[in-house]
């Protein structure tokens, strides 16, 4: 791209150059084609609009005009009772919020030693790589509230250790369940990484758990982690199954209202709770994706 | 030019590689049939043969990434084939650039140069920053030492890959066919890059397809040819007067498919 003509450069080129100057200011073709591309822009919204607005007014009307409409109203969008319930429910969410505190670090760390291991070559970490599979294999079939029974009423009759509270033991089959999955997301990251990589990093001398660490799970991690936001999404919503075990965190607390209100609208309190705890990462999550793909298809219209 | 026994057993004695009669399959195929090289320091051997001859191969099994099946690799007296010997150890005393870049897209350019240096040297983060910055101003690469692998047009990326492989002033550099990958109007850069390390007196064996700049480069030429090397000498006397008549043949065929 020249930017400063140089003496010896031909007439035909330096025509070129201004040709080239030229062409940046839109033909009347392109002019006229922006315009049409506006309008019909301009067109879509509108319709979209327009179609979006008729179709949440005819559903409501459906809602409100149905016979059992001002029963259904009343006990599940109470706002007395949601007032009402707002504290207790917030505290369980507070507990809620520390388990998947310390089950993300669970998680992380125990589908990191899972993949890994399930990646190690040669005979040797035959016995290693089984196990690995299997426990993989286990917890991706098995309903997470059936781990939870199990761990959380199974595990403390083995008089193992001293009683610990039972939120420990929600966040144990949380671990438990989520490492399954995302072992294999990791393992996939792990395995698109070209093995020429390997290659280059052990031909510097690098160990094989330097070159793991260094090399392969950097670019291995950056790969998957749309995947991974995901299933931390999942396992936001999950941790309210933990209420199945006793300890009192948004549900339970829920729960609890509810009975003493005669009244659900403390579910709605709390299922929105829950909405709202994982919107952000839900955004982060699109915002991420969106610009990876940018990344990718650069100029890609389609 | 044939070497008197004694003058033989002194090169060997003097050599930084010895190769004494490798032997590699891969499975049923037999690659390399017992190859047998010396490179003295501050040498350079370029070592040609048809596609599949077996060139990677050899590199790969001095750099320890191929196991061999028999024979011995010998660097500065030590024996690299050795079971006992601690591998990664050896792989710092080689380099060795790879036809594809494989630099490592998530570091910087100059995070890639250091990696080896910090990692494996146990130097400062900074020293071996500082390292890595002289030695891409050195080789014209000072400018994109911050930027990341993909922003450089393939022979910034190559030559970047040599610097890596140098970084830690291994005794021997090995580079199977850096330019091959590379457009045509990129792979001087490169060239001339190898050219100013024969200078400095890197000992450095590549596998290449470029004649002429195996002619201009190579102290020797090796021509491997079904497992074996079947010509060895003075790059000038194997590239112009081969005494063979498979090593004609594959350069007549060579030149003419140019
Ligand atoms: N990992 C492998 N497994 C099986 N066969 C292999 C492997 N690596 C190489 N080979 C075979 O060994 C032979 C020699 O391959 P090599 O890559 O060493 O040839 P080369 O001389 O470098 O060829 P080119 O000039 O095309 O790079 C080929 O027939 C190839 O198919
Ligand atoms: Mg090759």
């Amino acid at each position: 791209m020249p930017t400063r003509a140089h003496p010896c450069l031909s007439s035909s080129i330096l025509t070129l150059v201004s040709n080239d100057r030229e062409a940046r200011r839109p033909s009347p073709i392109e002019l006229e084609r922006r315009a049409f591309r506006r309008q019909q822009n301009t067109r879509s919204v509108i319709i979209s609009l327009v179609s979006t607005v008729i179709f949440a007014v005819i559903l409501w009307l459906a809602v409100v005009n149905s016979p059992g409409w001002a029963q259904v109203q009343n006990s599940f969008f109470n706002w007395d009772t949601i007032v009402q319930a707002f504290p207790r429910v917030a505290e369980g969410l507070w507990l809620n919020i520390r388990v998947l505190f310390y089950a993300t670090i669970g998680v992380a760390v125990v589908s990191l030693i899972i993949a890994t291991v399930r990646t190690l070559r040669g005979p040797v970490f035959f016995p290693l790589r089984a196990l690995a599979a299997g426990y993989t294999d286990l917890f991706r079939g098995m309903p997470l509230i059936i781990v939870l029974y199990l761990v959380g009423f199974g595990i403390p009759g083995l008089n193992l250790f001293g009683r610990m509270p039972l939120e420990f033991w929600g966040t144990l089959a949380l671990i438990t369940t989520y490492s399954a999955y995302v072992a294999e997301v990791f393992r996939a990251g792990i395995e698109s990484v070209h093995p020429s990589q390997r290659l280059a990093a052990r031909s510097l001398g690098l160990s094989y758990s330097k070159t793991l660490r260094l090399v392969v799970m950097p670019q291995a991690i950056r790969k998957v982690t749309p995947a991974l936001m995901n299933d931390f999404i999942a396992m936001q919503k999950d941790v309210g199954l933990i209420s199945v075990l006793g300890a009192v965190d948004a549900v339970r607390a829920a729960q609890i209202e509810t009975a003493a209100a005669f009244n659900f609208s403390p579910y709605v309190l709390a299922g929105l709770l829950f909405v709202l705890l994982s919107l952000p990462m839900i955004r982060l999550s699109d915002w991420y994706t969106a610009r990876l793909r940018k990344r990718e298809q650069m100029g890609a219209l389609v | 030019m044939s070497p008197t026994p004694n003058a033989t057993a002194r090169d060997a004695e003097q050599a930084v590689l010895r190769i004494d009669n490798v032997v590699k399959s891969f499975g049923e195929t037999e690659v390399l049939r017992g190859i047998s090289l010396n490179v003295k320091h501050h040498e350079v051997v370029a070592l040609i043969g048809g596609s599949g001859s077996g060139k990677s191969t050899l590199l790969r099994c001095i750099n320890l990434l191929e196991q061999v099946d028999d024979g011995q690799i010998f660097l500065d007296n030590r024996e690299l084939t050795d079971p006992r010997i601690k591998q990664d150890e050896v792989r710092t005393h080689i380099g060795i650039v790879f036809q594809q870049f494989n630099l490592f897209p998530h570091m910087s350019v100059a995070d890639n140069v250091a990696l080896a240096s910090r990692h494996v040297f146990k130097k400062s983060k900074a020293e071996a920053r500082e390292e890595a910055h002289r030695l891409l101003e050195r080789i014209g690469l000072g400018e994109k030492a911050d930027e990341f692998p993909d922003r450089l047009s393939g022979g910034q990326q190559q030559r970047a890959a040599i610097a890596r492989a140098i970084a830690t002033n291994p005794r021997i550099l090995l580079l199977d066919e850096v330019t091959s990958a590379l457009d045509p109007e990129l792979v001087g850069e490169v060239l001339d890059l190898v050219r100013e390390l024969k200078q400095a007196g890197v000992t450095i064996v590549m596998a290449t397809h470029e004649m002429d700049f195996a002619r201009d480069v190579a102290d020797r030429v090796a021509f491997l040819d079904d497992g074996i090397i079947l010509e060895e000498g003075p790059a000038k006397q194997v590239l112009s007067k081969p005494r063979e008549a498979r090593t004609r043949e594959y350069l007549t065929r060579f030149h003419a498919s140019r």
